[in-house]
């Protein structure tokens, strides 16, 4: 008896001593790609670094000066940078700010095109609004460069029809910019942002609308005490990831409308950081900016989760 | 979904007001989606003075289509179209085979440091060094004005391996325990069993990564200035905005004055601007509405757990 017991706990033994080599075989499986995750993630965080020298290209950083915490420093002290980074911060804020208070276009946009009986009229709609978020940022810029530059459609059919004499600089002007960006922003996503939305919409329980209809509810009741609040926990969360984006504007759409013209009000983080780093002036000073954002969007990102688990219950991460 | 509308006997008067409108305006909005693209094709397509005088909006005139066999023979053309298609084919292959792999492997309870190793990439995710360190990054590991530089970076995709291994979870265990008992290895049940089991959510993901290798533009203006390496994205933006120098480099490549040409096929900077942008959209134009309904299942799963 004893000794079978023995052997069991032998067997077991063995048995987790080949698992274990075989766990470590799986793991030289998936070492190359876990370098690889270290290679493009991890390792260039070390060129943090670079904010605490003063950086000249073609130079190699030990040839370069220390200078602590100076980048930083003059960030904050030096009156033309402070009035620079504060006009960046402002477009900013301007800009993300619109876009979040824009949020929620897709949940209407959802909710109204569910009023829609026809089915191909339906299909269509989500097929063809979808289709801006699949092209790139250049080629919405070739759009609009088409549309509305100075020779383009708009133009022309303004003045050919005598309506205007001179061009509307559209693109090569500065009014409005904000507001342009966040047109262009939404003619790209909106359809694409209310899928998720529609897709809540068909998992509704359609009892909820029989019996809300029973106690008399029109179509605008039920659109507001049934559908809306079906959508709510989706908005939160994605209101939520925003919020924690909400200094990551993102690089392609202000670079390719960027011109000398708009320079002024579209020059967000993102787009500052690379006109400051690539363009040669100051790297270490775009490093230091970027780091200062890095650690800013881990922190919003960490209590916007914070936020998530005390209001739902779960992460949003 | 259905039969929201009162089914009992007539609609009332606002009813029918905003059904009315209800349709306009998603016509309308539609329209403002489809219009540009209908406008770059009809204008690719007309003839190119008038195309240039900006006076076709909403039928093609003196149709012909020399603008896209000609557009080829611009220098550099080409080559960005080859480097685009590559990174595209190439990308696509490596991250979807790598996603499925360890979205596979990651399932493994016998995997050493399995969770660990897990929220090691999944982390990854949520922060980034910046512009900058990650230059500076590309420079040092000899992938600056690299092809490579497109391929590499992009293998290992946190979300993607995230979808793939939600996926594979779903699959029934006892599919992988028949196939050890049998003596298959790791590999063996990779390639013979999760790889085929997983076609759906490997369509998703190749179809995700497709679209944005394609699309990619940031990397060739941060890590790439040698023209041979220009994707067709960069190309494009360049055209755009050196409208002169597209000029010159028409009048060099095509050849304005060739007998051959006339007034309405001679390449302007707006005909070769707008066929080009035609070019790089069509695969999307194409691609999309074939597989849309991969790109909904694909941000259905995400939103499932993101």
């Amino acid at each position: 008896m004893q000794q079978s017991v023995a052997l069991q706990t032998k067997n077991v033994q063995k048995v987790k001593r080949v698992k274990n080599a075989q766990g470590k075989k799986m793991f030289l499986y998936i070492l190359p790609f876990l370098l690889l995750s270290f290679a493009f993630s991890y390792f260039p965080l070390h060129g943090w670094i670079y904010a605490f020298f003063d950086y000249k290209p073609p130079l190699k950083l030990s040839q370069c000066k220390f200078v602590g915490l100076d980048w930083f420093k003059l960030l904050f002290t030096n009156p033309t940078q402070i009035k620079q980074l504060l006009k960046v911060m402002s477009n900013t804020f301007a800009i993300s700010g619109l876009t979040l208070a824009t949020s929620f276009f897709p949940v209407l946009f959802a909710v109204f095109l569910n009023e829609i009986k026809s089915k191909w009229f339906k299909n269509i709609v989500q097929t063809l609004t979808t289709l801006p978020n699949f092209i790139s940022w250049v080629m919405v810029y070739s759009v609009a460069f088409s549309l509305f530059s100075a020779t383009g459609m708009v133009n022309t059919f303004l003045i050919n029809t005598g309506l205007l004499t001179r061009p509307i600089k559209f693109l090569d002007g500065d009014s409005h910019t904000w507001l342009a960006m966040l047109l262009w922003y939404t003619w790209k996503g909106l359809g694409w942002g209310a899928i998720m939305y529609l897709a809540a919409i068909a998992g509704i329980d359609q009892d909820l609308y029989e019996a809300a209809r029973v106690d008399g509810a029109g179509r605008f009741r039920l659109m507001w005490h049934v559908t809306l609040p079906a959508l709510l926990p989706t908005f939160f969360v994605l209101i939520l990831l925003s919020l924690a984006n909400f200094l990551n504007n993102g690089l392609d759409q202000y670079y390719v409308f960027q011109n000398s013209f708009n320079k002024e009000h579209i020059q967000v983080l993102d787009l500052y950081v690379y006109n400051i780093g690539m363009t040669g002036r100051s790297p270490s000073m775009a490093t230091a900016i970027g780091m200062l954002k890095s650690l800013v969007s881990v922190t919003l990102l960490a209590v916007c989760n914070m936020v998530s688990k005390k209001v739902r219950g779960e992460s949003i991460i | 979904m259905k039969n929201i509308g009162d089914k009992t006997g007539k609609r009332s008067k606002p009813d029918i007001v905003f059904i009315v409108e209800n349709y306009a305006l998603f016509a309308v909005y539609t329209l403002i989606c489809l219009y540009p693209f209908y406008y770059l094709v009809i204008n690719s397509i007309s003839a190119n003075d008038l195309s240039a005088n900006g006076i076709i909006n909403f039928l093609p005139r003196q149709i012909h289509l020399r603008n896209y066999i000609e557009v080829f023979k611009i220098k550099g053309l080409m080559t960005a179209a080859g480097v685009s298609l590559a990174r595209t084919v190439v990308g696509t292959v490596f991250t979807v085979l790598a996603s499925a792999f360890l979205g596979f492997m990651f399932t493994q309870q016998k995997l050493w440091g399995r969770k660990f190793w897990y929220r090691f990439i999944v982390i990854t995710m949520y922060f980034n060094a910046g512009l900058i360190p990650m230059f500076i990054t590309m420079k040092n590991l000899q992938l600056t004005n690299n092809f490579l530089v497109y391929v590499i970076p992009a293998i290992v995709q946190p979300f993607n391996i995230i979808l793939s291994k939600t996926y594979v979870e779903s699959i029934p265990a006892s599919l992988q325990e028949a196939a050890e008992i049998d003596g298959a290895g790791i590999i063996t049940i990779f390639t013979r069993i999760i790889l085929p089991t997983c076609k759906p959510i490997l369509a998703t993901i190749a179809i995700f990564s497709a679209v944005a290798q394609w699309n990619s533009f940031q990397d060739t203006l941060i890590y790439v200035t040698d023209q041979k390496l220009y994707s067709l994205q960069y190309l494009l933006y360049c055209y755009i905005n050196q409208a002169n120098s597209l000029k010159a480099l028409i009048m060099n490549s095509v050849g304005t004055y060739s007998n051959v040409m006339t007034l309405a096929t001679q390449q302007t900077p707006t005909s070769v601007r707008m066929t080009v942008t035609v070019i790089v959209a069509l695969p999307i134009l194409f691609v999309y509405p074939i597989f849309q309904r991969y790109f909904i299942k694909g941000i259905m799963i995400g939103s499932v757990k993101g």
